[in-house]
């Protein structure tokens, strides 16, 4: 059991490329499940290898628990690593390879094989011991990798997109299996994914990665609904949130080509008087469709196309010189052609500044 | 059609068999022919019906002391027949010890280039390759001097250092093929289970590059085994390798065509009998590649 404390972390690999970490500054608390969800290169897998010592920070300090680690080899860190392609010795049975960090401690082997056959009991997989890796199935590979985590009882779990070479049904299940086991064992768990599902259903709390920059941690939800950042806002969900790019004039936002505007909420009443450049974004289900009428105020628009899902139903929608996505019950109530009027939910509206990206309205505002 | 087809395929399966496969058979043949059946104008080449086996030569080549042929011939063997036993070995330690030498060095130089940013590796890579670009008799005066100079002519020493120095650029280039297609992960999982990078080799890479490794050594062995030019030219004695023997057995004036091919049949033995040991690693070590991701 320990917390995990990044401080001020940066990682070069090399002059005149990018860092692949920028000035990362995170806790993670202890037993806490923390996932770092990013797009590919945006330095989360970096991230991980430099809290397991795989790579070394080019400045910057991490802790595990009360101690510095930046200069501890892997070994020495207390840490277990499941790894993509899982890295099962494929040369050594499913037994010794559960056992192989045991016997890098010298214990004797009655307490290897004990602790071995724990653990691969509550994983389901005695039956497999004598086996090797190279011939099972995908989700079998990952209960051993997860076995060879587990076995050593390290104070952190690290896992670098452990279910990504799953089938989907499987992928489901073990997303159920990994969330009850992190809650049994209630050890600290980081956990690498470029997957949003995988992120908001397993986890604590979500650190969203972009370009090295952590942009933001919260809880799922929280994530979701209030991101800090355009990037935050478009990378989570899907469909992906509607954005429009535009300035703030008045109490209203008024978009590049000023034919696509929209009444903003009291809470943007102190950007009112600076005409300043924004990104305005509004999700998919925070939009409503209703058919052309003086009856019902809204900004008029046209059906382009229909997604129909079964479970819900897309409609992408030409309002105003914009596209817009609208997320609806799965009623086919309109047909591409149709004449609609969109209505916004005021409380769900999102702006972001222009140039530093970053969200205009204060968190939460629409709990308030 | 199709069985004509078929047929014609046989027979030139049979064709390149019998081009390939018949000179071994001749060589062994004649091994067991005494000195009348090995010359004879009509080839004998059925043994028990056109002529009786014997293991004459075989005991020659080991056992017998004198240098002369015997039975009143005037023949007069270039070299002292029965030093092929001394020859034999001292092959096989030269190739042995400039194999296993090749392989280990050459397995750590391919590791630390695969799995290290090493500054100008492709330069650094092209240069090892470099090394074999130029067959071994153009360094072959300048190697006699500096040998004659360090005292290694005719010593096991300066052919197992030619012969490592010769395999290790295909060794390295090889090994490094083969480590690029094992992930790093291994070891990597092998370092957070508790483990040094050394333990790490050992433990987790190592096994899985045997089949590589034994790739490699055949075909470092079959170098080092056949190498005539600098065998020849700097190892003329008690340290003397089985190819300059074998040519030095020829002799003037008549040829012991038995004893030749017997000698000839010894010395692949030993390559065989290595490469059949290693079949299967030799198998999966040249089909890189295979390697699960």
């Amino acid at each position: 059991m320990a917390d995990i404390t990044l401080q001020n972390v940066n990682k070069s690999f090399g002059a005149g490329i990018p860092l692949a970490v920028n000035d990362l500054t995170l806790n993670i608390r202890d037993g806490e499940f923390l996932v770092l969800l990013g797009p590919s290169g945006c330095g989360k897998t970096t991230t991980l290898r430099m809290i397991a010592g795989l790579e070394r920070q080019t400045s910057g300090d991490i802790c595990i628990g009360d101690r510095v680690v930046n200069n501890l080899r892997p070994g020495d860190r207390d840490i277990a690593f499941v790894f993509q392609f899982y890295a099962l010795y494929p040369h050594l049975s499913v037994r010794d390879n559960i056992g192989f960090p045991l016997k890098a401690q010298n214990l004797p082997a009655a307490e290897v094989n004990r602790r071995v056959e724990n653990v691969a009991e509550r994983l389901r997989i005695t039956h497999l011991l004598k086996s090797t890796p190279g011939r099972l199935p995908g989700g079998e590979q990952q209960r051993v990798a997860l076995g060879r985590a587990m076995v050593r009882q390290p104070q952190v779990f690290l896992m670098d997109e452990p279910l990504t070479n799953l089938d989907a049904s499987l992928r489901a299940d073990m997303r159920v299996e990994l969330k009850h086991l992190q809650h049994d064992l209630a050890t600290t768990m980081v956990y690498v994914t470029h997957d949003q599902v995988e992120a908001m259903s397993m986890s604590h709390r979500i650190a969203v990665m972009n370009n090295g920059l952590l942009q933001q941690v919260d809880t799922p939800l929280n994530i979701y609904r209030h991101p800090q950042t355009l990037f935050v806002g478009t990378f989570i969900g899907s469909p992906p949130m509607n954005i429009v790019s535009g300035k703030i004039m008045g109490l209203r936002f008024v978009s590049d080509d000023g034919s696509f505007w929209i009444d903003l909420p009291p809470a943007a009443q102190k950007y009112a008087t600076h005409n300043l450049q924004t990104y305005f974004g509004v999700r998919a289900e925070d939009l409503t469709l209703h058919e052309r009428s003086a009856a019902v105020k809204g900004i008029p628009g046209v059906i382009r196309i229909r997604e129909p899902l079964g479970d819900e139903t897309i409609y992408i929608v030409d309002a105003e010189g914009q596209t817009l996505t609208i997320k609806t019950p799965p009623r086919l109530r309109f047909k591409p052609g149709d004449n609609v009027n969109i209505t916004v939910n005021h409380q769900a509206i999102h702006l972001f500044d222009k140039t530093s990206e970053k969200a205009l309205l204060p968190e939460r505002w629409s709990d308030v | 059609m199709r069985i004509a087809k078929q047929a014609g395929f046989y027979v030139m399966l049979g064709v390149v068999l019998i081009f390939f496969t018949f000179p071994l058979y001749w060589i062994v043949a004649s091994s067991f022919k005494d000195r009348s059946d090995v010359i004879s104008i009509t080839p004998k080449i059925i043994p028990f019906l056109e002529f009786t086996p014997t293991t004459d030569n075989y005991r020659d080549i080991f056992f017998r002391a004198e240098t002369a042929t015997g039975q009143g011939s005037t023949v007069t063997a270039s070299a002292d027949i029965s030093a092929f036993r001394d020859r034999l070995l001292n092959s096989i330690l030269i190739t042995g010890a400039s194999t296993a030498l090749a392989v280990f060095f050459g397995t750590l130089a391919a590791y630390a280039v695969s799995r290290f940013s090493i500054p100008l590796e492709s330069d650094f890579m092209f240069f090892v390759l470099s090394t074999r670009m130029l067959p071994p008799i153009v360094v072959l005066i300048p190697v006699f001097v500096l040998f004659s100079d360090l005292g290694l002519r005719d010593s096991y020493l300066g052919l197992i250092l030619l012969y490592t120095s010769f395999n290790l650029p295909f060794v390295v280039w090889i090994m490094k093929g083969f480590f690029d297609e094992i992930p790093s992960e291994y070891e990597e999982a092998a370092m957070i289970d508790g483990y040094s990078r050394f333990q790490a080799i050992y433990k987790i890479v190592i096994p899985e590059a045997i089949p590589a490794m034994a790739a490699t050594a055949v075909f470092s062995i079959i170098v080092s085994w056949n190498e005539f030019v600098l065998a020849n030219f700097l190892n003329r004695d008690s340290a003397s390798t089985v190819p300059p023997y074998l040519n030095s057995i020829i002799g003037v004036g008549a040829v012991e065509w038995g004893r030749l091919a017997a000698a000839a049949v010894v010395f692949v033995l030993p390559v065989v009998i290595f490469t059949f040991l290693v079949r299967n690693h030799l198998l999966r070590g040249v089909t890189f590649g295979a390697v699960r991701r």
